[in-house]
């Protein structure tokens, strides 16, 4: 019996994917380390596609109805590729009574899209959190993983404008 | 490392202190770090070593110092004094760096004031060790005692003898329940099983509340401790700290901890030199608020869907993988240390008949103050807000206070003099909850929050049991007809109507308790439930009443 399981190399030659395999082993292939081993899938490729789940799955040997199931139920995992800028609307209740829901509406107005979405294109995500636990610093946004705290809606705005006009970075973004 | 070697540590670092003229703690916590701790930190540093003060000063990073609002917070500590700076910036860092830390004469101009009750009404026992302890050193946190109850413990005490401890502190769990936590430590113990696990509920999900995530950014060996303490206990070698994903800080502070505890043999293999071995692992979590449920919990550490499961059996029979597992939040691992060396006679003392010692609450909200506090079980409310919290910034009028999150209820403006404990809140229809306290003024309008919270559930609701699943969309549909100003009377009577039924019928305490924001509210708010239903106005001036519903209903 192969005790070590063996998973082929992915056919793509993506580097990324050798890099998932060490978090892999580290975890010695455990399902019970699925969402672990889904945490470095998502760093590494910035997302969840359905490829990456395959991947996962054959290498734990769970099926891949498992998989999805689990990459599906955590708010934290993304099944779509992000825009080249994210910005997180904390929607905590001291944010939410402090107004957070109506920057979170210009924002939607503004771009034109709804929380979870991301723009046409593919400049700017928006996203929503749960709670960032900087109550007090609220409301706070999140301009690229840039806490901005006790934030207006217009200065919000102003912050995003730059993103989607596009001129502001001009190389790859990173995945 | 043996009980003298960890002696040592502690007398080495003392010592190391004592060298110093002036300790210099600014703020390392995520709140005052996005604030711009960050460069405050590092003015602080630069400014010491030019004018070579490196010797006699000594500048580190501290947990939580409590008053967020005012961030970031710089604290000089020098012959026996304490100044706090407020909202310290580079430039005015290195003022306080070169004048005060460094030539000893307090920056006058700079220093606040007026905030002398936010820290004179406390009474600190969790954070006991904000502004004093270095969290990413761990010499700093064993020369404040830190492992010193573990050591204690497993070499002068049975584990039945920590348990009665425990059970004489009277403590009850932090996470919100209020079970004693006496009596959770001797089922798991009594418990029989070839494997026992510990877990720390880290998965601090309720918006609005901070406490967790402080404690674990500020003194992670605490409750580091503590979990050991606890697999001591209850006879457990392995534990797992579940923590939420939004809180990267504190799972790199924790895994920090981790690392120099092992290699100081404070956990692993033969702890301090004895036979016990206790491993601890991190689980991060990845964004679901059903997860701080214990059941769903251990499925989620098992690398399922965290879905719960209807209980019995309790975790403490039968948890993770099927053996007998101990979970407890962060507050009540934090709180085992203090117990165990001061013995739980101490620690009983304090607070009220039931609700014994003290709690951290999270403020927020429309408040002066919004930070971290820790009081004594007991305290009124309105020694909370108005006191230590400051009041209503803006002259604006006090409406209620939101406790226990979207599983919690609104206190109103009556029941201020409510002294804050378990059996009181529950006892106006709220819930102690985790600590998370927020404030809300007459701008509030009680049933958007309703909807709000009940949004809230509505999208965490992990989708097992109907009740939740369909409930939770049915009652926020009829919150929102209501908040459009398009609801009858009928409209309420199905809504109290859903409420009972989500209460009595759901698996888990997230379906149970969702509709406790609607039932609290309702309770004590009903006039205004009646002016968007009656008179189609929002009292508040939040809601947007449809025109179409004004006219039909002038």
């Amino acid at each position: 019996m192969n005790l070590v399981p063996q998973t082929p190399p992915h056919p793509s030659g993506d580097k990324r994917f050798k890099l998932l395999d060490v978090a892999i082993k580290r975890h010695q292939f455990r399902q019970d380390a699925l969402i672990e081993i889904l945490h470095t899938a998502q760093e590494l490729f910035g997302y969840l596609d359905n490829d990456v789940l395959i991947y996962v799955g054959r290498a734990v040997r769970a099926p891949l109805s498992r998989v999805y199931g689990v990459a599906t139920f955590y708010n934290f995992f993304s099944m779509k590729p992000p825009g080249e800028h994210t910005c997180v609307v904390c929607m905590g209740t001291a944010c939410y009574v402090k107004g957070a829901g109506q920057i979170l509406q210009a924002l939607e107005q503004k771009h034109g899209i709804k929380a979870g979405e991301t723009t046409e294109d593919g400049k700017v995500s928006l996203v929503t959190a749960r709670c960032l636990g900087a109550c007090g610093l609220a409301p706070a946004v999140v301009f690229d993983g840039e806490v901005a705290g006790k934030i207006g809606t217009e200065a919000t705005l102003e912050r995003v404008r730059p993103w989607s006009e596009g001129s502001s970075r001009t190389e790859e973004a990173q995945p | 490392m043996s009980t003298e070697a960890r002696r040592e540590m502690q007398e080495t670092e003392r010592e190391r202190l004592e060298g110093k003229r002036c300790r210099v703690a600014v703020c390392a916590a995520a709140g005052c770090l996005s604030n711009g701790g960050q460069a405050v930190r590092e003015a602080l540093e630069r400014t010491v070593k030019e004018k070579g003060g490196a010797e006699s000063v000594e500048v580190f990073g501290t947990g939580c110092l409590g008053l967020c609002d005012a961030g970031p917070l710089v604290q000089v500590q020098a012959e026996g004094e304490t100044r706090l700076y407020e909202k310290v910036d580079p430039s005015t860092a290195a003022r306080i760096a070169a004048e005060d830390a460094i030539a000893g004469t307090p920056a006058k101009d700079l220093l606040g004031g007026g905030n002398e009750a936010f820290f004179a009404r406390q009474r600190k026992i969790v954070l006991e060790n904000s502004g004093r302890i270095d969290p990413e050193r761990i010499e700093s946190c064993v020369a404040e005692g830190a492992y010193e109850a573990l050591q204690k413990a497993v070499t002068e005490m049975t584990p039945l003898d920590v348990i009665q401890q425990v059970t004489a502190s009277g403590l009850r769990g932090r996470g919100g329940g209020g079970y004693p936590t006496g009596l959770k430590w001797s089922t798991v113990y009594k418990a029989k099983g070839t494997r026992k696990f510990v877990i720390c509920n880290a998965d601090e999900g309720d918006p609005g509340a901070f406490m967790d995530r402080s404690v674990l950014e500020g003194d992670p060996h605490r409750v580091l401790e503590g979990m050991a303490i606890a697999a001591f206990a209850v006879g457990a070698d392995q534990g797992y700290v579940y923590v939420r994903g939004e809180y990267p800080l504190a799972i790199q502070r924790l895994k920090t901890a981790i690392k120099q505890a092992e290699k100081a043999q404070f956990l692993g293999g033969r702890i301090l030199d004895t036979g016990f071995s206790f491993r601890v692992d991190i689980r991060i979590g990845a964004g679901a608020f059903v997860c701080g449920e214990e059941t769903a919990l251990i499925a989620s550490i098992e690398g399922n869907r965290g879905t719960p499961r209807p209980r019995p059996p309790y975790p403490a029979m039968s948890g993770l993988w099927g053996h007998p597992t101990l979970i407890n939040n962060v507050e009540t691992f934090a709180s085992i240390a203090p117990i165990v060396r001061n013995g739980g006679a101490w620690y009983a003392s304090i607070g009220t008949e039931k609700s014994k010692g003290t709690k951290v609450f999270a403020l927020a909200g429309k408040i002066a103050r919004t930070g971290l506090v820790e009081v004594p079980m007991g305290v009124p409310l309105r020694e909370i807000i108005f006191d230590i919290g400051g009041g209503i910034p803006g002259g604006r009028k006090f409406k209620a206070a939101q406790t226990g999150g979207p599983s919690g209820g609104c206190i109103p403006a009556q029941y201020l003099d409510l002294p804050v404990d378990y059996e009181s809140l529950a006892g106006v229809g709220s819930i102690m909850g985790s600590g998370g306290l927020i404030v809300m003024d007459e701008t509030s309008c009680m049933v958007d929050v309703a909807k709000y919270f009940m949004e809230f559930c509505r999208d965490e609701s992990c989708g097992k049991c109907i009740p939740c699943r369909a409930g939770t969309v049915q009652m926020w549909g009829l919150l929102d007809k209501i908040t459009r100003g398009e609801a009858t009377r009928r409209d309420l009577d199905l809504l109290e109507h859903l409420a009972d039924l989500l209460k009595s019928t759901s698996l888990c305490g997230l379906g149970q308790t969702a509709p406790n924001p609607v039932v609290s509210t309702l309770r004590h708010f009903r006039d205004e439930y009646l002016a968007h239903i009656d008179e189609r106005r929002c009292p508040a001036g939040v809601c947007t009443i449809s025109p179409a519903a004004v006219e039909v209903h002038p």
